[in-house]
């Protein structure tokens, strides 16, 4: 078409402005390159890492620090690739292959950019768990990674979109992955990457996005409890017509909070609650609102349970930040088929507390080692009821024994059940519990204790804190 | 160091005027020999689509138009209407008439008929698997000609799962189906669902012109073909949305409805 003949003259038209603007305003330009800009370097590995500088390889804590390298026997395009050996699960120097590529200096500038792209084939067909970039320790802040991705053994091209350039300006997280054995029997294998660069495709579509994975999340919680926004997914429809989702930061979202007296969030999705009430929040993405919410509702400040001021060497602890606890399988047993209590244990500035919701009955177990008591003469915990105490309201604490086997059952185990009422029950005040073995027949012995079972809930919230024995 | 820059945008905004003067739309569209307009539907009336130019497919046609789509064509305006300078084709995903899905197909068939011509349209795409809208023509004969003797210019095929493609295509005798003489092309920076793109074919005495935009992307004459020539008679224009079929397959669970094909307008030169 006669069209191809203008589109020349314009280029040419437009290379001789070009050129006009550059003679007559080189000092403006040279101005310009003298502000503080990043580089817009594409490349992180073609032949050979581009602009990385020499340090930039950083492997996760527990990853096999040697799995990475340049193969020069391999390559999609060129005369290298990079290798990731991911090792046997019981490789001694590592369980798996892991690692971000750090640029070095302040970072680069990838707002013209729409996704970060790739060959890669393995040594065999498999999943490999994770790719992505936006990784620096730290902050951290704009990860974004794409899971579960499945690599043939033939060169293919993956394509990561980045959910919002615009927040690049200055990035240092260039890659990162994660790669198991989980899918291949525990048995390491081999993959190759390429061409590891940042693309403008202009053929991704971004679709929808949503946080607490589209749910609608509500936290009950404290003044000065903070919360984080989570399952931050962005879906985007991709130029082979597939959708693709992508765990991105919360940073890439913009969060608001319908009742800022109540609670405030920042732009890391952490939600700060400073008053009693409710407080939903959402976010959007790109101007589009998301799915999904968290909802705090705030019951206003703690009441922190009494500090304990017995001597350590007075007490063996289960549970307390006052003192080092023993070691303990669990603090919530999940008990099937009757158990309904949950856990959603929180912390309110360093201290730890046990939250039942939903609580019937629930068992503490520790019996890895057993617990000897014989030098200790009470059991003493905290317990605290934020509702209202019901009429004929029980609280019962059993101290179980496993007996000489030190195993559960085997026809050696003791217990003895205590029940609390009202007036002793109260609601919205640390109600102390404290239980001499003198007052538990029951238990026979108290060389191998190993479970706490509290019983009596009515579904309602139960706090514990400082759970232990002593003297 | 201001003034430089001020003339320097002088200089640019000049520069730009010049640039659109020399290369509007228009002009990027002309084509010497075909350059007179003998009909345009710029889809300007609020309402159904203009019925001295367009007739309804309704139905499912036999054997879902001889693809097994999915759809059932209507003429209500959830399914066609023109609004807002854009003639809307909606799919939707509904049972009506015993059907999975509704949508709509309109003909020119017996108001506008060209032998020859530049025929184009300006298009929105929708996305989403099993989605096959498509611009193209029948040989005004087919009533009497059985396809495919009479004939068939694809001028835009497009499936909802391929963003970045269309096809162009003619079907023939001897050249049909899965054996007709066809040819991709590919947006290399863009996509089909995201922005209006024209599409339109050059159509001359044993040549059809296949382009998208300012990229002429395939030329067919008879040496092409594996049979007779028969595209040197009158045809008609069809404009529609299939669901489903035997080309594109059924829509998944991925599948957005409704969805929508967007036509800003068409044209026809001679």
């Amino acid at each position: 078409m006669k069209n191809r003949k203008i589109n020349y003259l314009r280029n040419s038209l437009l290379f001789g402005l070009i050129i006009l603007i550059n003679i007559s305003c080189e000092r403006d330009l040279s101005d310009e390159a003298s502000n503080a800009t990043f580089p817009k370097t594409a490349e992180v590995f073609i032949d050979a890492p581009v602009a990385m500088g020499s340090d930039f390889y950083f492997p996760y804590g527990g990853s096999k620090p040697t799995a990475w390298s340049v193969d020069s026997q391999v390559s999609y395009r060129g005369t290298a690739s990079m290798r990731f050996d991911v090792p046997n699960a019981n490789d001694p120097e590592g369980s798996y292959a892991g690692a971000i590529f750090r640029t070095e200096g302040a970072g680069r500038d990838l707002t013209g950019y729409d996704a970060l792209t790739f060959y890669v084939k393995a040594s065999q067909g498999v999943n490999i768990a994770e790719f992505g970039f936006g990784e620096d320790f730290f902050p951290n802040k704009y990860i974004a990674t794409i899971t579960n991705v499945s690599v043939g053994t033939n060169w293919q091209k993956v394509i990561i979109p980045i959910p919002d350039a615009s927040k690049l300006v200055k990035e240092r997280g260039m890659f990162r992955y994660a790669a198991g054995t989980q899918g291949t029997n525990s048995l390491g294998y081999t993959f190759w990457i390429d061409d590891l660069k940042f693309e403008k495709l202009g053929t991704i579509l971004p679709l929808s996005a949503s946080i607490m994975n589209g749910t609608n999340v509500t936290r009950t919680t404290f003044v000065g409890v903070t919360s984080t926004v989570t399952g931050v997914i962005s879906t985007f429809n991709m130029p082979n017509g597939i959708n693709q989702s992508v765990s991105v930061a919360p940073a890439y979202l913009n969060f608001v909070s319908s009742n800022p007296s109540v609670a405030t969030v920042n732009d890391a999705g952490v939600v700060t609650p400073i008053a009693a009430g409710t407080a939903t929040i959402t976010a959007t993405f790109n101007g589009q609102p998301t799915t999904g919410s968290l909802i705090i509702n705030c019951t206003g400040t703690y009441i922190n349970a009494p500090t304990p001021t017995l001597n350590p060497a007075n007490v063996i602890s289960i549970f307390s930040d006052a003192y080092t606890n023993v070691p303990v399988e669990y603090y919530n047993g999940y008990w099937q088929p009757w158990q309904t209590t949950v856990s959603n244990d929180f912390s309110v500035l360093g201290d730890n507390v046990l939250n039942y919701t939903n609580f019937n009955f629930v068992g503490i177990e520790f019996d890895g080692p057993t617990v000897n008591a014989t030098s200790m003469t009470h059991f003493h915990m905290d317990a605290f009821i934020p509702g209202p105490i019901a009429p004929g309201r029980q609280l019962r604490v059993i101290v179980v024994d496993f007996g000489a086997d030190g195993v559960f059952g085997g026809g050696d185990d003791t217990r003895h059940s205590t029940t609390f009422t009202a007036p002793t029950l109260v609601s919205q005040n640390w109600i102390p519990i404290e239980i001499p073995f003198s007052a538990m027949p029951g238990l026979l012995s108290r060389t191998n204790l190993a479970q706490i079972i509290l019983e009596g809930g009515d579904n309602s919230i139960l706090y514990v804190d400082n759970v232990y024995f002593h003297n | 160091m201001i003034s430089i820059k001020n003339k320097n945008s002088l200089i640019l905004s000049l520069s730009i005027v010049l640039l659109f003067n020399s290369c509007s739309t228009d002009e990027k569209q002309t084509v010497v020999t075909k350059n007179q307009l003998v009909m345009s539907d710029e889809f300007s009336v609020n309402g159904a689509p203009d019925s001295n130019l367009w007739s309804y497919n309704i139905g499912t046609g036999t054997d879902g138009w001889g693809n097994n789509e999915l759809q059932y064509y209507t003429d209500r305006p959830v399914n066609i209407k023109v609004e807002n300078g854009l003639l809307k084709i909606t799919a939707r995903r509904e049972q009506y008439m015993g059907e999975a899905f509704t949508s709509a197909r309109i003909i020119s068939k017996g108001k506008f008929e060209t032998k020859y011509g530049r025929l184009e349209a300006r298009i929105k795409l929708p996305r989403g698997k099993g989605l096959w809208p498509a611009f193209w023509m029948l040989g005004s004969n087919s009533d009497t000609a059985i396809w495919p003797q009479c004939g068939e210019i694809d001028i835009m095929e497009y499936l909802g799962n391929s963003p970045t493609k269309v096809f162009g295509t003619v079907h023939g005798p001897g050249y049909s189906g899965g054996n007709a003489i066809t040819k991709t092309f590919t947006l290399p920076n863009s996509r089909f669902d995201t922005d209006f793109h024209v599409f339109g074919i050059e159509w001359g005495e044993n040549y059809i012109n296949f382009y998208v935009d300012d990229v002429l992307y395939n030329q067919i004459t008879p040496f092409d073909v594996t049979g007779d020539w028969v595209f040197n008679q009158p045809f008609y224009i069809i404009l529609n949305m299939a669901v489903g079929g035997n080309y594109p397959g059924a829509p998944n669970s991925e599948t957005p409805f409704p969805q929508e094909m967007l036509v800003d307008y068409i044209r026809v030169y001679q």
